[in-house]
């Protein structure tokens, strides 16, 4: 609609469409000046040096570049399933509970599958995927035949869940001497697809060479199918889909469903990671699914700004993770990504300014 | 008798605060502007009253001390609500964004502060739990009513119950309410008969602010001895029981009492024998508030309607 050709024959250019990226780029550069700011408060004389290990503390050597994607793959995994709701207008705040069901199942498969030989692995990302779409499809079910606030069922499911994990870790792969679970069998980890060789001593693996190509096929399926467009058509206008013939139940729990998939995988891929991940017998929610909250806001909701959003959060947090060699708290990443996503939320503004200066420049040339 | 007037008493421990920032959230939802930075309002309330409690529990003890840190603890959560409104009423942000920022913001915030102030640099703030009530005066020696709502108590409780009151007659029986609701449900119809849009969102995201880091403060001095920069998720419970109370005061209270019952239950079922008999896992407990919950979200929402216009920037322009 936005890139249409106006009727005058001539065409300007739309900086409309650039609004998205622009306004991201626009508000990383405000949090990361506030966050400069922050630090001199804190602590003049060495607030250079911490600014300095946040902007290039991840590219000190291969090793940190491979942790960025490391840390990147479970995030771009959980903002894929936030973004993906939101084209459908659902907010999916519950990741975090479909997140680590879907840990929960890749570990169940990675300790007892041992059977299943060099396919364990795969057998243990689909049951990620499946525990993770079951754990959306009750909020699904609820939301389309129910008409339950989703935020609030997801914000339930959090807990549930969280303690259901509790429950199937203790009965089925427990240890009790650390609390948690067992670790996987070997052949039950994600190849390294070659990342060890690009990037040695580093976590990544081949977990992010997944998450890429989900994020591309979460592309094509919104953008180039039937089936995201009635997704996305759900999402404007709920009545008109549904006089277009489209079912909106059917792509509401279907779309919900995908969700939690992509959610799961990501809890799959952390803990199949090869890296000395366990669920942990605690009261607490996983962080992975809100952190997806904020890529998928940071990437504006489209699957390749959300890989892309998920790249920078987990680029600033390695970063910041060196920070401390200056004697700064970690939480200073945490209060730039949250002022950059606020900035992030005045796209809209910025979007009616460009539109506006494109309309007076069409009104010069006639 | 003892076991139920201690079931009683720990209700009212997670009822109050829960209610309190759910009736904050009301109005803000009720003015237009949905607010899920409820969980870093109550943060940052919590974070400045208890320092300020921390500063000044050597000079002052007691319900003055508490009564200066309620006055903190809302005007703290009034500014930082601040944030919200501007975000999302002058700047028309998506609410949903500004609010996920906030809450990414206020426990970072909490811990980055409290490490810096304190000589100490930890990021706990330890205070002295001088406000709890044993017995109040008189009323405390009522049978029955005044072991269950008089005794091992706090003035926050009866301040809860006050600020129930107080909103359901602000929102139904006074101008302000009805401007709000209209805010809420048609704004451009209020606007056109002369309601300032703009003030009535900004007074519905204030409010909120104010209670929710009330809130805060509440919950904490009722259930811990220290600020670690958490509220345990209470601030996304509260979003829940608006929702499940239907955006109605009352409702909202009675949201909250089953929640907080539940959540009592759950967590002192090993004191309650024939729970404890059951012999079920302890994890199955903690479960039962949050499953409860949504067993009766599906008999009760049929027709749940949020207030119309809310999530919506207004567009002067729009019709």
């Amino acid at each position: 609609m936005m890139s249409k050709k106006d009727n005058k024959g001539f065409r300007i250019p739309d900086l409309t469409r650039v609004a998205g990226p622009i306004s991201s780029i626009g508000a990383i550069v405000v949090g990361l000046i506030i966050g400069l700011i922050i630090l001199l408060i804190a602590n003049p004389s060495k607030a250079l040096e911490g600014f300095g290990w946040i902007i290039g503390g991840s590219l000190q050597s291969p090793k940190d570049i491979g942790n960025v994607l490391y840390y990147a793959t479970p995030i771009i995994m959980t903002g894929l399933s936030v973004a993906f709701a939101f084209r459908t207008s659902l907010f999916n705040i519950g990741a975090s509970g479909q997140f680590i069901m879907g840990a929960v199942g890749a570990v169940i498969v990675g300790v007892h599958g041992k059977f299943l030989g060099s396919f364990q692995w795969v057998a243990a990302l689909l049951a990620s995927m499946v525990f993770g779409a079951l754990w959306a499809l009750i909020p699904g079910i609820l939301k389309a035949f129910y008409n339950v606030n989703e935020v609030i069922s997801f914000i339930m499911t959090n807990y549930i869940g969280m303690y259901l994990a509790n429950i199937l870790v203790r009965e089925t792969v427990y240890h009790k001497l650390t609390n948690r679970s067992l670790p996987v069998a070997a052949t039950a980890n994600i190849p390294k697809m070659g990342m060890d060789k690009l990037f040695p001593e580093s976590m990544a693996n081949g977990g992010f060479i997944i998450a890429v190509l989900i994020a591309i096929l979460v592309y094509i399926l919104l953008n180039k199918t039937t089936f995201g467009f009635e997704l996305k058509a759900c999402g404007f206008n709920k009545d008109a889909s549904r006089y277009a013939g489209i079912n909106a139940k059917k792509n509401i729990v279907l779309s919900l469903l995908i969700a939690g998939a992509l959610a799961g995988i990501g809890g799959g891929l952390l803990y199949l990671a090869g890296s000395g991940k366990y669920i942990y017998v605690e009261d607490v929610l996983a962080a992975e699914g809100f952190t997806g909250i904020s890529v998928a806001l940071l990437g504006m909701s489209h699957p390749i700004g959300t890989l892309f959003a998920g790249l920078f959060i987990a680029y600033i947090t390695v970063g910041g993770s060196y920070m401390q060699l200056a004697g700064f708290v970690p939480e200073i990443i945490d209060i730039i990504t949250a002022t950059i996503i606020y900035f992030a939320a005045f796209a809209l503004i910025l979007r009616s300014v460009l539109q506006r200066f494109r309309f007076r420049k069409a009104g010069d040339k006639s | 008798m003892s076991t139920i007037y201690f079931l009683i008493q720990q209700t009212m421990f997670f009822t109050i605060p829960l209610m309190v920032v759910a009736l904050g959230g009301m109005f803000s939802e009720r003015s237009g502007v949905v607010n899920i930075a409820l969980e870093g309002i109550m943060l940052m309330g919590g974070f400045c009253s208890i320092f300020f409690i921390n500063q000044m529990q050597d000079t002052l003890s007691g319900q003055l001390l508490l009564i200066l840190a309620i006055l903190i603890a809302m005007a703290s959560g009034a500014v930082f609500s601040l944030l919200h409104a501007y975000a999302s009423i002058n700047m028309k942000a998506d609410q949903t964004i500004s609010g996920t920022a906030l809450n990414l913001l206020a426990p970072s915030l909490a811990i980055f502060m409290a490490r810096m102030i304190q000589p100490s640099g930890v990021q706990q703030i330890a205070f002295n739990n001088t406000f709890r009530i044993a017995k109040v005066p008189v009323l405390g020696d009522i049978p029955v009513i005044g072991n269950m709502f008089f005794q091992n108590t706090y003035i926050t409780t009866y301040l809860g119950v006050l600020i129930l009151i107080v909103s359901a007659i602000v929102l139904f029986k006074t101008k302000f309410g009805l401007r709000l609701r209209a805010c809420g449900e048609h704004p451009q119809a209020a606007d056109s008969v002369g309601v300032s849009v703009y003030k009535i969102r900004y007074s519905g995201v204030i409010i909120s602010g104010a209670l929710g880091g009330l809130g805060g403060l509440i919950f904490i001095i009722t259930t811990s001895t220290n600020y670690n920069a958490s509220v345990a998720g209470y601030g996304f419970l509260a979003l829940a029981v608006l929702i499940f109370g239907q955006w109605k005061p009352y409702k909202v209270a009675g949201a909250a009492l089953f929640f907080g019952f539940m959540k009592t239950i759950s967590a002192t079922y090993s004191t309650i024998p024939w729970l404890q008999g059951l012999n079920l896992s302890g994890y199955f407990y903690k479960m039962i508030p949050y499953i409860a919950t949504l067993i009766v979200l599906v008999f009760s929402s049929k027709k749940s309607q949020a207030p119309r216009a809310a999530g919506t920037p207004y567009d002067q322009g729009a019709r």
